[in-house]
């Protein structure tokens, strides 16, 4: 039968999960519990952090750090984190986000997991503690890369330079249901510009490969471009580079191809959905 | 596995029960404590038709455990009514037929409650947002949304 | 100008002519429970030592099963029982064989093989879900493959494996001989061949889940007086009432039934999914058990509005008419028939759409595949075959460079047609339906168009029953009569072949050859009967008046007048318990 440990520190949850594979944290609940309720978890430890650090957000300086408990809910009552607003609102209803945690969407999988696309595009880092020893960071990608295997640690926090200019942070969520529904796929675009030209470009896709995955065909060809008609051009012939998207209940792999390029040069041009 | 005590305050009462350690909050107050308004419609967050209120902020009692709920307010559609008076945000759903099977209107009334309390005069767009967790099968959503539009403007209100 | 009436004149004498609601609210009587959440759910009952029901499935869509070790789930914690196939009385059953009509095929726990994804297999009851849950997972069952059909016309053929032995040419057998549902009316491949056009399309239209918020289930508890009370969400109360009476063979009266508030169901509702098995749960352990599909069972293995394919084709003239239309469908009724069966007879009433057209046939199939069996849904039966046809309508109306409205109102049903299924058409309305429409869309209609009425243009030579081709022998849907060409013609003016009064109890089933029955037919009256007063039981079967060929008929050449059927006995009330037969059950008895 299922047991549940409540910790009151990030390390003492650490400890845990290290020392004992059948231990499984559980966050805001909505991917943990799913299992439970469905009968495919019945053994093991539910591991509970109520550390306060678990929930911390900084978020003025230009190193912003958000603690992997914090929720969807307090990313959208943050003023300071506007610019992640519409990927935070783009996960579930009111309820869910409540509940559901940054921490947690790392671990989605596709075609969930939109608000760590965002994350992608902001190149974040993802920290993590292993067994009692101290915090070290990891980029996103590694982090996800790695998720499958399972056993890097407790993820506390993650870390992103924050946007100088926050209207260069795009998110869009396509989904067949109003006004929501599980992506077909999910695009984020930091585009930061300098004299008019796109200067180290992060696009990231959701739904479109296994994982989050960065579109660095597209980074490439928008690298020193200015945003005009013949490099969204550009930009939408790369779309699909790299892209391996699956055919499920939301949409064929088919579908998605061939709408990522709409989308994404929609977004570029700032045209509406 | 023993089992694990838990107190919380349930519209406005103080409860104590004992629940497997992973037990989820629906079935506690469904089977412990004999609350049926919350309703199991999926276990997996996205019907809404369990939706409660945790210290005043919308959840799915289907996703959380019991045993977090220790000492928390925890408030749900059966507690809505005041003896036999009515909210304004009931008598709307009752005046614009906003339930056929009533499977979905405990949840419904509790979303639009947790909006109500944020927002009092929400705008359509900002209704539709509040009920986007929560699935309706029959009314195909036009009548709740014009009860909870209803409800926001009519003297009250604020109670909802 | 078309106005909205209201037709008072129709069924005067059966009601008072007191109603005085349109057009007003009145609040819903369940109003109140449902917005102070008082409304009780099946589920919604609290019971003392209530135990938990978990059904291990099938992970295969066709396969044999070799071996089920239940050992270590009936020593895992809180497990109480483990049922299995012996353990259900009456393991076998279809639904509507409470009317008598078609042959138990379905197990309520598969036995010997599985036949869908999903298939229940094996039943888990423990002191907690979880418990039930985890026990569950330590059920093992040993599978041989088999290989699966999906697609209804290649379950059909030929070689195709065996989906449900009970119907092992994977077909509904109707009437215990025929392989579909089959309209004749007129001469549909002369009228082709006499067409400015011939338009053929197929459709097809995916299964479709309900999906109620509610999911199925239902719980049972051992009540005083030696009965059992049943807290149910389904759709026929008393439907599942008489199934779970039968599958667990108790007396009905032991059953006490609770239900009416169904949190959704879309017909979603009456295949009694879990009342048996929570029933004999309570009655093995003599505690309440609770029986509930979780969203995913619900999804994928609570029964769909079922798949169909449906071919469609016309005979058009230049001028718009149709003249003839010809169509051939399939009902994917999964690997169990439940309601697919009455689905195509549905379908067959409604051929060809609210159109006078002189020359119909159509051939109906319910066919069995290894998907999840289907059942009832909000006009299922008509709804996928209505998506068919208006789709066509629109395809004929631009082929016969006509505004798809016009060409509606063209080819509608006015009063006094003579329908395919040779009843003449009465209180038709789509003429008038088509100019409201049209009126509130700012659809521009053609004057001719505007002052169509159903009332008018009907009637008359549309009145006719044509001579009738039949399939080779006469035998209508034989199954080696499939792709026969007709040899034989049914005189105009033939109203219907009763196939025989007897019980016909041999058949496809057992392999033995029906011995050829030869059609006998009975001529239109000349003038519709006088409507009888209703009498309680005079809805019972009415022998038809002896047969006198209508004087125009010459024979076919080929055609061999039948024996005069035997006189009919004289016209007695109907009584209590004799076998009938009924154009649509085949034989039952009342």
């Amino acid at each position: 039968m299922l047991d549940v440990r409540t910790c009151a520190s990030l390390s003492e949850a650490a400890g845990i999960l290290s020392g004992d594979r059948q231990a499984m944290l559980i966050g805001g609940g909505t991917l943990v519990m799913r299992d439970v309720n469905e009968g495919r978890l019945t053994e093991g430890t539910l591991v509970r952090v109520t550390d306060p650090a678990y929930r911390q957000m900084s978020v003025s300086g230009a190193r912003v750090e958000l603690g992997a408990g914090v929720t969807m809910a307090m990313v959208l009552a943050s003023r300071e984190l506007a610019y992640l607003h519409a990927p935070a609102r783009g996960i579930g209803g009111p309820a869910i986000r409540t509940m559901a945690t940054i921490g947690g969407n790392l671990f989605a999988a596709t075609p969930y997991g939109d608000f760590t696309v965002a994350l992608l595009a902001l190149d974040a880092q993802v920290v993590l503690q292993a067994g009692y020893g101290s915090g070290r960071a990891m980029p996103l990608e590694d982090f996800l890369a790695g998720r499958e295997r399972g056993g890097q640690g407790l993820v506390t926090a993650v870390q992103f330079s924050r946007p100088q200019n926050p209207s260069e942070l795009f998110f869009r969520k396509i989904a067949r249901v109003k006004p929501k529904g599980i992506s077909v796929l999910s695009i984020a675009a930091h585009l930061p510009s300098s004299s008019g030209r796109v200067a180290q470009a992060r696009v990231a896709y959701g739904a479109m490969a296994p994982l989050p995955m960065r579109a660095r065909g597209v980074e490439r060809v928008l690298e020193g471009k200015a945003l005009d008609q013949p490099a969204i051009q550009a930009a939408k012939q790369a779309a699909l580079e790299g892209c391996r998207p699956a055919t499920d209940a939301i949409a064929s792999e088919w579908y998605r191809r061939e709408i990522l390029p709409v989308h994404l040069g929609r977004l570029l041009a700032g045209e509406p959905r | 596995m023993a089992k694990l005590p838990v107190q919380f305050r349930l519209n406005g009462s103080d409860r104590a029960t004992f629940v497997d350690p992973s037990s989820n909050l629906l079935d506690t107050l469904r089977r412990g404590l004999g609350d049926f308004a919350p309703k199991y419609g999926c276990g997996q967050g996205t019907c809404g038709v369990c939706t409660v209120l945790v210290d005043g902020e919308p959840q799915l009692s289907c996703l959380t455990l019991a045993v977090t709920c220790e000492g928390k307010q925890i408030e749900t559609a059966s507690g809505m009514a005041d003896g036999p008076n009515l909210q304004p945000l009931q008598e709307a759903f009752m005046d614009h037929f906003a339930a056929q099977c009533g499977f979905c209107t405990p949840g419904m009334l509790t979303a639009a409650r947790a909006l109500l309390a944020r927002n009092p005069n929400p705008t359509r767009d900002e209704v539709v947002e509040a009920i986007s967790g929560n699935i309706c099968r029959c009314t195909g959503y036009e009548p709740i949304i014009a009860a909870i539009l209803t409800a926001a403007s009519a003297p009250g209100a604020r109670r909802a | 100008m078309a106005t909205m009436e209201m037709r008072k004149e129709i069924f005067a004498d059966e009601r008072d002519d007191n109603l005085n609601v349109i057009g007003k609210g009145v609040q819903r009587q369940d109003m109140p429970g449902h917005v102070t959440a008082r409304t009780r759910f099946f589920d919604d009952h609290a019971f003392d030592g209530m135990l938990h029901l978990k059904v291990v499935r099938s992970p295969h869509h066709h396969a044999r099963i070799r071996s089920i070790d239940v050992s270590a789930a009936e020593r895992a914690p809180g497990v109480k029982r483990v049922l299995r196939g012996a353990d259900v009385p009456v393991n076998k059953n279809t639904l509507l064989s409470l009317i008598n009509f078609g042959k138990d095929d379905e197990p309520t726990l598969a036995v010997s093989k599985v036949s869908y994804k999903g298939e229940p297999v094996v039943a888990v009851i423990a002191d907690s879900e979880a418990q039930a849950l985890a026990a569950r997972k330590l059920v093992r069952v040993e599978y041989e493959q088999l290989a699966p059909v999906f697609d209804v016309e290649e379950a059909l053929k030929p070689g195709a494996p065996v989906v449900n032995e009970t119907y092992p040419g994977n077909y509904f057998e109707y009437h215990q001989r025929f392989d579909h549902q089959k309209l004749r009316f007129g001469d549909v491949e002369r009228a082709f061949a006499q067409a400015d056009m011939v338009i053929e399309e197929r459709y097809q239209m995916s299964p479709i889940e309900h999906a109620p918020t509610e999911t199925n289930g239902s719980i049972a508890a051992p009540e005083h007086n030696d009965r059992y009370v049943v807290h149910s969400c389904a759709q026929g109360l008393f439907f599942s009432l008489g199934t779970t009476a039968k599958i667990v063979d108790l007396e009905s009266n032991r059953l006490h039934f609770i239900g009416g508030t169904v949190g959704g169901g879309f017909g979603g509702k009456v295949d009694s999914l879990t009342e048996p098995l929570a029933v004999l749960g309570a009655m093995l352990t003599g505690r309440p058990v609770r029986y509930v599909l979780d969203r995913e069972e619900e999804m994928l293995y609570g029964s769909p509005r079922g798949a169909e394919r449906i071919y469609v084709k016309d005979g058009l003239m230049r001028d718009g008419r149709i003249v003839a239309r010809s169509i051939r469908s399939y009902f994917d009724a999964g690997a169990y028939t439940r309601l697919s069966s009455y689905a195509a007879i549905k379908c067959t009433a409604h051929l060809p759409g609210p159109y006078w057209i002189p020359n119909v046939s159509s051939d109906v199939y319910v066919s069995y595949t290894n998907r999840c069996p289907s059942t009832a849904m909000r006009g299922f039966g008509v709804t996928a075959v209505d998506f068919a046809l208006e789709v066509q309508m629109d395809r004929l109306a631009e082929a016969a460079n006509m505004d798809p409205m016009e060409f509606r109102i063209l080819n509608a049903y006015r009063d006094g047609d003579m329908k395919a299924h040779r009843r003449v058409a009465k209180n038709t309305a789509l003429i008038e339906c088509v100019q409201v429409a049209a009126d509130r869309a700012n659809w521009p209609l053609s004057e001719q168009a505007r002052r169509a009425s159903s009332l008018g243009g009907g009637a008359g030579e549309r009145s006719q029953i044509p001579a009738t081709q039949l399939d080779a022998r006469g035998q209508i849907g034989r199954p080696d009569s499939r792709s026969g060409p007709p040899t034989q013609v049914l005189p105009p003016g033939t109203m219907r072949i009763p196939l025989s009064k007897q019980p016909i109890m041999d058949g496809a089933r057992d392999g033995r050859a029906t011995p050829t029955q030869v059609p006998r037919y009975e001529p239109q009256p000349v003038a519709p009967p006088p409507m009888p007063a209703y009498q309680p039981g005079s809805q019972a079967y009415q022998p038809p008046p002896a047969y006198a060929p209508p004087p125009a008929y010459q024979p076919a050449p080929s055609y061999q007048p039948p024996p005069a059927p035997p006189a009919p006995p004289p016209a007695a009330p109907s009584q209590h318990g004799a076998v009938r037969f009924s154009t649509v059950f085949g034989t039952r008895r009342r």
